[in-house]
């Protein structure tokens, strides 16, 4: 079971998440950080399916991935 | 148990980049990070950065950094690679300093074939400076000095570093990619491993190009500036590796035994 | 060690190996262009790594890099090409990182021509780039000073962590005059940097830059710079006094190949004579005013001769203090006979 963590306060709400996001659960929420940005928020955890690519395209590394359990391979990076 | 698959890694700062939101200077700086770590090169590493939106890099990077003068990175990693040959030494440029005022450095140091490795953001703008018009920029595309769009008659067709440099015959990897898909980041890691495994080698030189976005400076939102460059900026500089160390030499230069 | 004939700019090759030098970027330009050919030569025989840039500009931003691993490391060029370096320059001195520059005067402004010439004062003593800073500047008058000067320029630059340049005109690289070298220093005898680029392993990365954005930062850098430059001007003044009496004519002021022919015009009117004294700045930066000063008052008339029109006279000037300060300078590259600076001498002693 993939565990999505986003670091609220290093987010600059580009959105590029939801962008990568393969199932469209990632998206920017409605509260503000510090900085004044609406940061990223899951809103649907249950359908992530651990590809990381939110993570990729991240260009903050606002977004750490972990898995519990077994983890499915999907491309190699 | 939980186990991380995906974090910061150790050779990028924990520190929040001034970059503007949604710049893909974020995404570049950890792909070559991340690449740093997995070849254990971060403590012999020697990153050089440019005058441009990344002068700031050696903030992020965690590895012995230089600040070169605008466009001379290239030419201020060839001292400090034959100074020290055993350290792995990068250059991080943005298109106005790559391949405008530092043309000449980047050519001669491919051409020398200095066993450096060079990180070249091409995001068809000057972004630092506030979106002036690059080498890059794209024919018709506006910026601050081309207001009614780049007119080619006056300012040229953009150039295509990766090809200009392909022909040249020192041995050399040049490849373009991207980070402005995100399907295409483990491609463009891809190509950057190899980029710095052929100066583990001491093989050859090594360039990276990545098409990259400026929102802030094209006006547009991040994804709609991903949607740019794939549809504007991707038919013109296409991705893929140019040249490759294995490629032939020419016979009239294939280099013969020297009689000593 | 024997004394051999060898030309100017060998020379300077030659004492950079001795003074444990083993990194040389370069360009070809007259002058100058024997320095990068003997090295290419050379430096292979002791190890040593040459390599010919694109152009000045790439050269002084190799030495810059080199330079940044702490390792010593040179360049050589001539008036155009040390314009070009001068950009870099500023980045080094604002780094603290130390290299040493040569510069085979040749007669300008623009291109010039490719022969000797002093018209480089202003540029190395003040205008070598952007900013706040300050270069050593040593301006040996013989192939033999020239190589002793190679080797105190790359220990100034390393007690300084400084740009310094060694300044001759085109007859210093050109002439050849018997010279005599110190036993070669151990390249690897230098003690480790702390600050250098050496690969962050066991310690916290180390960063070099000039870029300082936020200004209390920069003004503290300037006041550091600042207060090295002071320091250099209480430590380094470096000069020679000749034919000094407690009453002088004439004193005259002159370096490099200009100080050797007044030299000769000061013999013969020393038969005839009259009193002429000169001083001969060996550092035109930082420039021993105190010294001149002390002179000037022993000198009923004073005049600077240079291969230039009158670059130097501005310094003589600040020395003496409002006196007049006359001047003779020849241009083009045409440098003067003995005759004829003996007669100025004369012409002024008498007016």
């Amino acid at each position: 079971m993939p565990i999505i963590k986003i670091h609220k306060e290093k987010c600059k709400g580009c959105e590029l998440c939801n962008y990568a996001c393969p199932q469209q659960i990632i998206k920017m929420g409605r509260e503000l950080n510090k900085k004044g940005y609406f940061f990223a928020i899951l809103d649907d955890p249950g359908r992530c399916i651990g590809c990381a690519m939110c993570a990729l395209t991240c260009p903050d590394l606002a977004i750490e991935v972990a898995v519990l359990g077994t983890r499915y391979v999907l491309y190699e990076y | 148990m939980v186990n991380t698959i995906f974090s910061r890694p150790e050779a990028h700062r924990d520190i929040f980049t001034h970059y503007c939101p949604g710049c893909t200077h974020g995404i570049t700086h950890r792909l070559v990070a991340e690449v740093l770590d997995e070849l254990k090169i971060r403590e012999r590493a020697v990153g050089i950065a440019p005058v441009g939106c990344a002068v700031l890099a050696y903030n992020y990077f965690y590895c012995d950094f230089a600040e070169a003068a605008h466009g001379r990175a290239p030419a201020m990693a060839t001292g400090i690679k034959r100074a020290r040959p055993d350290l792995i030494v990068f250059t991080y440029q943005g298109d106005g300093d790559l391949a405008s005022i530092g043309m000449g450095e980047i050519i001669h140091a491919a051409n020398r074939g200095e066993k450096i490795t060079v990180i070249f953001i091409n995001n068809a703008i000057y972004g630092m400076t506030g979106g002036q018009m690059a080498p890059t920029t794209m024919p018709n595309q506006r910026a601050t000095t081309c207001p009614f769009g780049r007119d080619v008659n006056v300012a040229g067709y953009p150039i295509r570093v990766a090809e200009l440099l392909s022909n040249l015959v020192t041995p050399s990897y040049v490849a373009r990619v991207t980070a402005s898909i995100p399907s295409q980041i483990p491609n463009a890691k891809r190509a950057l491993r190899k980029a710095f495994q052929y100066q583990i080698e001491g093989r050859c030189f090594s360039l990276v190009e990545f098409v990259s976005t400026c929102p802030t400076n094209w006006g547009m939102s991040p994804i709609k500036a991903c949607g740019w460059a794939q549809s504007d900026m991707l038919p013109f500089y296409k991705l893929g590796v140019y040249k490759t160390p294995d490629d032939p030499i020419p016979d009239a230069v294939r280099p013969r035994e020297v009689k000593k | 060690m024997a004394r051999i004939l060898m030309k100017g700019n060998e020379a300077i090759g030659e004492a950079a190996i001795r003074a444990g030098c083993r990194f040389f970027f370069g360009y070809p330009i007259t002058p100058q262009s024997e320095v990068p050919e003997y090295l290419a030569k050379r430096f292979p025989e002791v190890g040593g790594v040459f390599t010919q840039a694109e152009s000045e500009v790439a050269a002084v931003n190799m030495i810059y890099g080199a330079a940044c691993t702490g390792t010593r490391v040179f360049t050589s060029s001539s008036s155009p090409g040390i314009s070009l370096m001068s950009e870099g320059v500023s980045y080094i001195a604002a780094t603290e990182v130390a290299v040493v520059i040569v510069n085979i005067v040749r007669c300008s402004p623009g291109l010039g021509g490719i022969l000797p010439s002093q018209g480089d004062y202003w540029q190395a003593t003040r205008g070598m780039g952007h900013g706040d800073f300050r270069i050593l500047v040593l301006a040996p008058a013989s192939v033999q000073e020239a190589a002793n000067l190679i080797g105190l320029a790359f220990d100034l630059a390393d007690k300084y962590t400084n740009p310094v340049m060694v300044i001759g005109d085109g007859i210093i690289g050109q002439m050849m005059e018997p010279v005599e070298f110190p036993e070669m220093t151990d390249p690897k005898s230098f003690k480790e940097k702390p600050w250098a680029l050496t690969g962050a392993k066991g310690r916290e990365p180390n960063i070099l830059t000039s870029l300082f954005l936020d200004p209390d930062v920069l003004e503290a850098m300037n006041q550091r710079l600042l207060k090295k430059y002071r320091q250099m001007e209480a430590t380094e003044k470096r000069w020679e006094e000749y034919n000094i009496s407690d009453h002088m004519d004439l004193l005259v002021f002159a370096y490099g190949t200009m100080s050797r022919i007044s030299k000769t015009a000061i013999d013969e009117l020393k038969q005839e004579g009259i009193k002429v004294g000169l001083f001969r700045p060996i550092t035109l930066y930082p420039y021993a005013y105190e010294a001149a000063s002390a002179l000037i008052e022993k000198a009923d008339k004073l005049i600077s001769v240079e291969l230039s029109t009158g670059q130097m006279i501005d310094d003589v000037r600040l020395a003496s203090k409002g006196r007049e300060v006359a001047f003779f300078g020849r241009q083009g590259g045409i440098v003067p006979t003995p005759e004829e600076v003996k007669s100025e001498f004369l012409k002024l002693v008498k007016s």
